[in-house]
């Protein structure tokens, strides 16, 4: 069973073969090979799973290899997967949300001229996803990091005859290759000290080799956590993640909230044997999480754009999952990426069939009353917002309560980190509920001619939206009753000799205190955006510096643009002028002016005066003559 | 008393040599020049050249300026010189011709007379019949280069006669 | 009636150098032409100098030589002068510059 693992990077492989060749000439077909291949790798995905609970808890860490890639002196490197609890669940996420997304994008792209395209770009990135997890060693995690990282740009400039979409995904890839830069600079690290890149070497030698909180293993760890930042868009790399809502919905869904963002926090969570070796670091993510989430939350609060809102969300929630691996709750950590890629992938296409409806409008001021018009995208929007707000029985109450619980009762946490942990949950309720309100709400902000064309969405995406939702409900009840979900990821960890940090069973005073903060944000959406609609304007003119400052990011990407683009700007603009106009024009056209200098002065020999051939032979007697008397004749 | 008139006649020639080279009339540099012609027969003479001295008043001052003063007039020796359009040739000149002098007075002040044999010079017995002299030598050790010489001439002299022509 | 050789020598060294002169410093091609003729006597008045002080006549006959050979010179280049300056309005040697680059 566990042989089927090699389906999963197979059968995407071939449904992005198909897409390449066939998707032009085919393209409804090439839509549903791309789905069934990537139903085909979940299911393969499962059996993988059986296989694994079919082994001792202690056992069920192997490896595979295809072949070996690099075969040179003392580095070998070959084409290896671990599979372990930790990858299984990845897979399982990977696969099963894609194909939901999939069979989504199967109506939400009908009538797009790059359909085939699409697909096969979709399929390219689940390859890579989950080569990228699958991955056994450093080198081949880089591989599929790329391949992500490539596959994610080609997607958000899909429509790239729009300039802001071609933007937006030059942007991501420029600050994702700074995360790249981080992570060959850690496996260089890692291979000069460990003289292999191969997880299971590495892990298992960690403690002999590494002195623990000392210098080499801060550094590889930071390096790591660069890379991690900017893949899963934390402070400070985040900038690129709103700018991606460019894209397709689908894209935003699928790679912009529930897999590709999330492979920072999967790193983390694998290289747990070096983390916990750098306390230091660890400190630093938790940080980071924490305060991302805070920022990010913020500024939820008052954008207009409903996409810009769940990307903002996104980072926000990332940063919990960061808060959690770096006080060492690498399961809790986890444990919310599988809920949050339910309900956000949920909210996204609920969202997806809101904007598919209204013909391509993204600005929540001209939406409202559309619970008539679209009740299933109501139904399924509703849950997933109770899910991410943490309303108590839903998924993402479960998971969120942990990480907070971890924050307040680890002993690497805080108390601090704890009270920011619990008070963006709510203001993520406020946010979350804020567009519920605004959009399905209300008196209509419609535009006609929108109302006019308003065509619900058909089965294909309805039924995503329906299994996605019932995922937001129940998906937390894998950890709640027994600690069935943490218990199973537990041994891809101590395999290596780490010790995440676990609670077990609800802590009842902080799962009172997250719901009753919850409600209150619920309670305060509605105050704010439904009873009393013209509260939001009239706070934005009492707080009107607060205001400008969320609705510009605090003015962060102003401030990049400004510092970086301009430095790098300023210096392409010094390399052309001076550089290259003045100092390598100006070898090149001096060495011209030199020798038609030199040449004109020449030509003065050959004035044709006689006289002047006169002097030049007197001048030559004369040398002669003084080498001769010189010389003693 | 040999000083008195090699110095008198030294004086002479340069004086000409001079007068020739500055003369703005071109047929008065050409009289100049025959002075200096002169003192130089004379000088020959003093060197117990005594054959070489009449050729050369003959030949030089005879044949050959007669020769330059034909084709002075012949080519309107009244005309001015315009302004020199080569600038600095005349300082080059000066400059160039005082550091040949220069290097010249070196070598002759450094090795020449330590390879003469004798600051005196030894008798001659030519003085007297030196033509016979002069003629023996030319016709037993430089027959060859006296036999090509003719033959120069008669070279030059149908080469200046196409040159001259107007229509060939 | 002799002057030690070394006078003989500046003498004619002098000569020779206001020969140069002259050929370098006037226009005139006429002039240009007796400057020469300076200083092949000068080169004369040397060889016959050092022939009496060496007690040779090879001396004296070289001069006899280099005087034909001028004699023959000054034929060819006053015929060329002639050739080349006589349909001119002006007599200057450097107008004839067509050699150059």
């Amino acid at each position: 069973m566990l042989t089927n693992v090699w389906l999963v990077l197979l059968f995407p492989l071939l449904g992005f073969l198909w897409c390449l060749v066939f998707g032009r000439l085919w393209p409804r077909l090439s839509g549903w090979v791309a789905s069934l291949a990537i139903g085909a790798a979940f299911a393969a995905s499962v059996s993988v799973l059986v296989g694994l609970l079919a082994l001792v808890p202690g056992d069920r860490v192997r490896v595979g290899t295809l072949y070996t890639w690099i075969g040179s002196g003392a580095v070998t490197v070959p084409l290896g997967i671990l599979v372990d609890p930790l990858s299984t669940v990845m897979i399982l996420i990977v696969t099963g949300v894609s194909f939901v997304i999939h069979v989504y994008a199967l109506g939400y792209m009908a009538g797009d001229p790059g359909y085939g395209r699409f697909f096969a770009y979709l399929n390219l990135f689940v390859l890579a996803m989950v080569l990228l997890v699958l991955a056994g060693n450093f080198l081949v995690l880089m591989v599929g990091w790329a391949g992500v990282g490539l596959c994610s740009y080609l997607l958000i400039a899909f429509w790239f005859e729009r300039p802001e979409a071609a933007a937006a995904g030059v942007k991501a890839f420029v600050v994702n290759a700074i995360g790249d830069a981080g992570l060959i600079l850690a496996a260089a690290l890692i291979l000069t000290t460990f003289k292999t890149l191969d997880y299971v070497t590495v892990f298992q030698e960690a403690p002999r080799l590494l002195t623990p909180g000392g210098g080499t293993v801060t550094a590889i760890t930071l390096l790591l956590l660069v890379a991690a930042v900017a893949k899963s868009a934390q402070l400070p790399l985040y900038v690129w993640l709103p700018d991606a809502m460019a894209g397709p919905t689908p894209v935003s869904a699928l790679i912009h909230a529930a897999t590709m963002v999330t492979a920072g926090v999967y790193l983390i969570a694998r290289a747990a044997p070096l983390f916990t070796l750098a306390p230091l670091t660890m400190g630093i993510i938790a940080w980071i999480g924490a305060i991302t989430a805070l920022f990010a939350a913020t500024i939820g609060l008052v954008k207009p754009n409903i996409k810009r809102v769940l990307a903002y969300s996104t980072v926000s929630q990332i940063g919990y999952m960061f808060l959690a691996v770096g006080i060492g709750g690498f399961a809790a950590g986890i444990f919310h990426l599988m809920t949050h890629a339910f309900f956000k992938a949920l909210l996204f296409l609920a969202a997806g069939a809101v904007i598919h409806a209204l013909g391509g409008e993204e600005d929540m001021r001209r939406m409202g009353g559309l619970r008539a018009h679209l009740p299933a995208a109501y139904w399924t929007f509703l849950a997933a917002a109770l899910a991410i707000a943490g309303f108590p029985g839903f998924a993402g109450f479960f998971s969120k309560d942990e990480i907070i619980t971890l924050a307040f009762t680890a002993r690497t946490g805080s108390a601090a980190l704890g009270v920011i942990a619990l008070v963006t949950a709510g203001l993520t309720a406020v946010y979350m509920f804020r567009v519920f309100f605004l959009t399905f709400h209300g008196k209509p902000r419609l535009d006609p001619q929108a109302v006019e064309h308003l065509h619900r969405p058909g089965a294909v995406m309805v039924v995503p939206l329906i299994v996605l939702g019932v995922l937001s409900v129940v998906g937390g009840y894998v950890q709640f009753p027994g600690e069935g979900f943490g218990d199973f990821l537990l041994p891809a960890f101590t395999f290596f000799g780490v010790q995440p940090v676990v609670v077990y069973g609800l802590n009842g005073g902080i799962a009172a205190a997250s719901s009753l903060v919850a409600l209150a944000g619920i309670g305060i959406a509605w105050l704010v955006w439904q009873k009393y609609p013209t509260t939001p304007e009239a706070l934005g003119r009492a707080l009107a510096p607060v205001h400008a400052a969320l609705l510009n990011d605090y003015g962060v990407d102003a401030l990049y643009g400004l510092v970086v683009v301009g430095a790098v700007r300023g210096l392409g603009v010094l390399c052309a002028r001076v550089v290259d106009g003045l100092v390598l024009n100006g070898i090149v056209d001096g060495v011209g002016t030199a020798v038609r200098g030199l040449s004109a002065g020449v030509a003065h020999l050959e004035s044709g005066y006689v006289r002047t051939y006169a002097v030049a032979i007197l001048a030559g007697v004369i040398v002669i003559l003084a080498f001769l008397v010189r010389g003693g004749l | 008393m040999g000083l008195i008139i090699f110095g008198i006649l030294a004086v002479v020639a340069v004086a000409g040599a001079m007068g020739m080279v500055f003369a703005r009339n071109a047929v008065y540099s050409a009289l100049c020049l025959v002075v200096t012609f002169l003192c130089i027969a004379l000088l020959y003479l003093s060197l117990s050249a005594d054959f070489l001295a009449v050729v050369q008043v003959i030949v030089y001052a005879g044949a050959i300026m007669v020769l330059f003063l034909f084709v002075i007039t012949l080519l309107n020796p009244s005309r001015a010189e315009t302004p020199d359009r080569l600038r600095g040739q005349g300082w080059v000149a000066g400059i160039l011709a005082l550091v040949l002098l220069a290097e010249i007075g070196a070598a002759v002040a450094s090795g020449l007379l330590r390879a003469l044999p004798s600051p005196t010079p030894p008798a001659v017995s030519w003085s007297i019949n030196n033509a016979q002299v002069v003629g023996a030598a030319l016709y037993s050790q430089f027959l060859f280069p006296f036999e090509v010489v003719s033959l120069l001439l008669l070279v030059a002299i149908i080469g200046a006669t196409v040159l001259a022509k107007r229509r060939l | 009636m002799l002057a030690p050789l070394s006078d003989y020598l500046i003498l004619s060294a002098l000569l020779f150098t206001i020969g140069i002169f002259g050929f370098l410093y006037r226009k005139n091609p006429l002039i240009m032409f007796m400057s020469i003729e300076l200083m092949l006597n000068a080169a004369n008045l040397t060889f016959v100098a050092f022939g009496r002080y060496l007690g040779q006549v090879s001396g004296q006959v070289m001069v006899f030589f280099i005087l034909t050979i001028a004699a023959a010179e000054v034929v060819v280049g006053l015929a060329i002068i002639v050739a080349i300056f006589r349909a001119r309005a002006s007599i200057d040697v450097d107008e004839i510059h067509l050699l150059r680059d």
